[in-house]
């Protein structure tokens, strides 16, 4: 193992992201040759629980994807630290970076990018096998038939390529990838949002399924809530590459703390609430590349007081393992 | 659904259901036979002079006539195949060579290699190639082998900004973030998820690249630098033949004609290519 | 009030593609009344587009044949009105607004031209009258700052901000039936209530007509008047909004229902309608969710046991349900729930 510091495993937490930052540089616009950074995550913390769920939800533009990146390591932050079963992996490389990796898996939204065009879904599937030498060949191809019977899909799958699927076999292709080293770990980033109403609850299912049978746990990244009730033990709520809001499913869904976590459902049709009652908010969300000072959301907030506007508030705990980061709020 | 192999076997179907693109793969084929066994074409020694019969117009014992050395055309025509056919392919096979490993490393590293090389190919493309060409020829000697090699040197840098392009886009695609996850090095991410997936509009350029290098082959060899004689090539056949283009036209027609039939079907099956390897043009 | 405004009547679309011929519809019958509005909910390939394109003839034609059916606007026959006649229908009697307004947005012109250009386009003034006139619907859609966006192009501007700008456009001249393609599909959860809640408003301030295209249950439940669900190019279950939701008839409808997440907090498994949605291209005999139908089964038993059972055997295999009616308004196609719940009636 490379200088990674060990510590005691906390609660049964097994990621750990504190204080992480990341920033893109972009253009300004198409043909300016001003830089300005895109603050995708701004100083977040979260902990994974160990075969739980943690759902992160937030509207487009929040980092949410980019959180998603950086807790598997495909990206790295600018600064903060990821603990990953106690471990420090901020700063893994090579050899060592590539043997968490095992460890920790990814699904995507599009089910139509994620897979390698060339390949046949076994090879896909059974990669990781081969990468690291845990099966090849006819082991490999029995394995990954295995495997493809498992997600729902027929053994004879495995000697086709990936256009000759359906968008949600496809997701289910994507899913047994993820899952074939027995990860700890699955970030699955919109899995179903690419998809059809009624496959989308073939898939849910699936994973929820799995995660029982290999007590993985999943940073379940989306923008829709009702998926995100569904699935989710805890929630973090993102706005503007901060943390909004951050507690237990249950309790979150039904008694909202924050203002925009607030808004948020009331916003969601047939999650209850009638139409009348809604709170519409005014305005645009702010350009991530300009986020407004003090508090992200006091341009949309309809409890915004001039406070707001001067200082970010923290996220604070304001009911037991409830955290909010409003000023008026606990 | 179809069977496995999807891919290729629809990507067959859209080429030969092209009938221009069948033709000029046909016509390339035909080529192909005649520089693989040009006994079979013809039984005569392209090499063997013989002055009884010089400068004699198409007849039953020399159907595409005889040359001012007495040589048989049909004989002469049908061993250049082999060496056109020759230049052609490692020439491109050089360029396709270069212009992939520098068009990947390129894209795959980006920041400061992609500035280099870029700038590089740009330079490259400063000098006008068929000068370049004739001048390096100059310095060594103007044999077959120079020729190729020359020839690719020269052509890879088209090939190299394509494979970049395709690259940077590649490398963002969500299997490659998947196969990173799943613990893939480097070499396997280059070999088994970027280049497979780029190399249908490398295939489309080098077989272009093929017809261009064919022409330029002629070119040199017409000026008399490229192939030298008494090794026969479409080019320095024609060099003879303008020179007595007013009373022997047999001469120059047929060597031009092959030249011509050889760098249409290229091009016409080149095009195929890339129309077949692009679905949105499919069923037109 | 005189009839309904819009009626489809058994509209039959084909694509031919490049492997044969595609039936997209399959005899499709809608009205929509004035001042209603219809939400039309399908998944994907069920043909909710392909209705709302063929009634503004924008359909692509090669691929498209209309097969037959007629689609009449008070009474009058789009399919078979000239093209110039039909230039005046669209933007003016009818208007469409679509899922992705960056792309249906001119990218070279600004927003307040390509909104003016509704109105000179069908000579209602000229340019300077139209320029203002354009600024001021704007306003009416509560775009921030009408007169500095007028002047802006789509890519300086937001999601959100696009789709009004799409809206004023579709409503400029005030049109006595809206299109919604998916309008809120590509854009944030806070944002699409503010566009709902806008398409709301103006429904009510113009008596305008809306035919409300969406794969979301949750914004027809919120909007519509009467809702329609389509599964393969048929309309298999249409009711008045409440009905369909408190007592769904067709399978389909109750599976999509069902399969619905974020009901409850939950361990519990959704429910899902099994398979996929089958491929246009091989759509087989006999009722199109046959394949995936929970009932289908039962069915069997049950017809298998009546008296003549031959006739009846695998009837869900053979024939394609017609619509038939349970309650007022409230239609479903469906062979089983016609033997249990409808009786032998008409």
């Amino acid at each position: 193992m490379s200088g990674g510091i060990r510590r005691p495993d906390a609660g049964g937490t097994l990621l750990a992201l504190s204080n992480v930052y990341k920033a893109f540089p972009a253009r300004k616009s198409f043909f300016s040759a001003e830089v300005v950074s895109v603050r995708a995550v701004d100083g977040v913390s979260i902990d994974v629980p160990r075969g739980k769920t943690l759902g992160l939800v937030g509207e487009s533009g929040c980092g949410k994807t980019t959180l998603g990146r950086i807790a598997i390591r495909l990206l790295a932050p600018d600064a903060g630290t990821i603990r990953f079963e106690g471990l420090d992996i901020t700063h893994l490389s090579g050899e060592a970076l590539r043997l968490t990796r095992r460890r920790m898996q990814i699904i995507f939204q599009d089910p139509y990018s994620s897979l390698n065009p060339r390949m046949r879904v076994r090879d896909i599937v059974g990669e990781g096998w081969h990468v690291h030498g845990i099966a090849r060949g006819k082991e490999l191809r029995e394995r990954a038939e295995r495997l493809l019977v498992r997600v729902g899909l027929t053994a004879e799958a495995g000697g086709k390529y990936a256009h000759e699927f359906s968008g949600g076999q496809r997701q289910r292709i994507g899913i047994a990838r993820a899952i074939a080293l027995s990860p700890k770990l699955v970030v699955a980033d919109e899995p179903v949002s690419a998809l059809d109403v009624s496959v989308q609850a073939q898939i849910l299912n699936l994973l929820k399924d799995l995660q029982e049978e290999y007590g993985m746990a999943y940073l379940f990244v989306s923008h829709d809530l009702r998926v995100i009730r569904h699935m989710s033990d805890q929630v973090a709520v993102m706005y503007l590459g901060k943390i909004m809001e951050h507690g237990p499913s249950a309790e979150l869904f039904r008694e909202p703390l924050h203002p925009y976590t607030r808004s948020l459902l009331s916003a969601v049709p047939m999650l209850g609430n009638a139409p009348q009652e809604r709170i519409v908010l005014s305005g645009e969300i702010p350009s991530p590349t300009a986020p407004p000072p003090g508090c992200r959301f006091h341009t949309r907030c309809f409890m915004a007081q001039p406070v707001c506007a001067e200082v970010c508030p923290l996220l604070r705990e304001a009911a037991p393992g409830r955290f909010a980061s409003c000023h008026f709020v606990g | 659904m179809t069977g496995s192999g999807g891919i290729w076997r629809d990507f067959a179907r859209r080429l030969l259901r092209n009938r221009l693109a069948a033709a000029g793969g046909l016509v390339i084929l035909f080529f192909f036979l005649v520089a693989a066994f040009p006994a079979l074409f013809t039984s005569r020694n392209p090499d063997r002079i013989d002055v009884s019969v010089i400068l004699q117009p198409p007849s039953a014992a020399h159907p595409l006539g005889t040359d001012d050395l007495g040589r048989d055309v049909l004989a002469r025509v049908v061993y250049g195949a082999r060496v056109s056919m020759k230049v052609g392919f490692v020439a491109v096979g050089i360029a396709t060579a270069i212009g992939l490993v520098i068009g990947l490393l390129s894209g795959f590293y980006g920041g400061r290699v992609d500035a280099v090389l870029m700038r590089f190919v740009d330079i490259m493309l400063c000098f006008p190639t068929f000068f370049l060409i004739l001048s390096v020829i100059a310095f060594l000697s103007p044999s077959i082998v120079n020729i190729m090699a020359v020839i690719g040197l020269t052509g890879w840098m088209g090939v190299a900004r394509l494979v970049r392009a395709e690259t940077l886009s590649l490398k963002e695609r969500d299997f490659v973030a998947a196969a990173r996850a799943q613990g893939a090095g480097t070499a396997r991410i280059v070999f088994r998820h970027i280049l497979p997936n780029a190399l249908a509009p490398v295939l489309v350029s080098a077989t272009l690249g093929v017809a261009g290098a064919i022409l330029t082959e002629s070119a040199l060899s017409f000026l008399g630098i490229g192939v030298q004689p008494p090794t026969p090539s479409w080019g320095n056949i024609l060099t003879i033949g303008k020179n007595y283009i007013e009373f022997a036209w047999w001469l120059s027609l047929f060597p031009g004609l092959a030249i011509l039939f050889t760098v249409l079907g290229y091009n016409l099956l080149g095009e195929g290519i890339r129309d077949a390897a692009d679905p949105r043009l499919s069923g037109r | 009030m005189s009839g309904p405004l819009l009626a489809i009547r058994d509209l039959r679309v084909d694509f031919a593609t490049e492997k044969g011929t595609v039936r997209a519809l399959f005899g499709v019958s809608l009205s929509i009344d004035p001042g209603e509005t219809v939400g039309l909910v399908g998944e994907s390939g069920c043909g909710k587009s392909v209705t709302a394109l063929s009634i503004l003839r924008l359909l692509p034609s090669p691929p498209a044949i209309v097969r037959g059916g007629e689609i009449l606007l008070r009474g009058e026959n789009l399919l078979d009105l000239p093209e110039k006649r039909m230039c005046e229908v669209r933007g003016k009697a009818v208007s469409m607004i679509f899922q992705e307004p960056m792309t249906s947005l001119n990218p070279v012109l600004t927003v307040g031209e390509q909104v003016a250009e509704v109105f000179t386009a069908h000579r209602e003034c000229g340019r300077r009258e139209a320029a203002a006139r354009a600024v001021s619907w704007l306003g009416k859609v509560r775009m921030p700052d009408p007169e500095r966006r007028a002047r802006e192009y789509p890519h300086q501007m937001s999601g959100g901000m696009r789709q009004r700008a799409m809206i004023a456009t579709a409503l400029a001249l005030e049109p006595s039936l809206l299109i919604a393609d998916e309008p809120t599909t590509a854009l944030d959860v806070t944002i699409q209530a503010q566009i709902m809640a806008l398409l709301q408003e103006m429904r009510e301030r113009e008596r305008m007509a809306v035919l409300l295209i969406t794969h979301d249950l949750g914004v027809v439940h919120d909007f519509a008047d009467r809702t329609a669900i389509m599964y393969l190019g048929r309309i298999v279950e249409i009711a008045p909004t409440k009905g369909l939701f408190s007592d769904p008839i067709h399978p389909y409808t109750q599976g999509l229902l069902a399969s619905l997440p974020g009901k409850g907090t939950g361990t519990a498994r959704l429910s899902s309608i099994p398979g996929a949605v089958p491929d246009l291209s091989s759509v087989p005999p006999g009722c199109p969710f046959a394949d995936r139908c929970p009932y289908r089964q039962a069915a069997l038993d049950r017809f298998r046991g009546g008296a003549d059972s031959r006739d009846s055997l695998g009837i869900c295999d053979r024939e394609d349900p017609p619509l038939f009616e349970y309650a007022p308004g409230h239609f479903a196609a469906c062979h089983y729930q016609r033997a249990m719940r409808g009786g032998g009636a008409s």
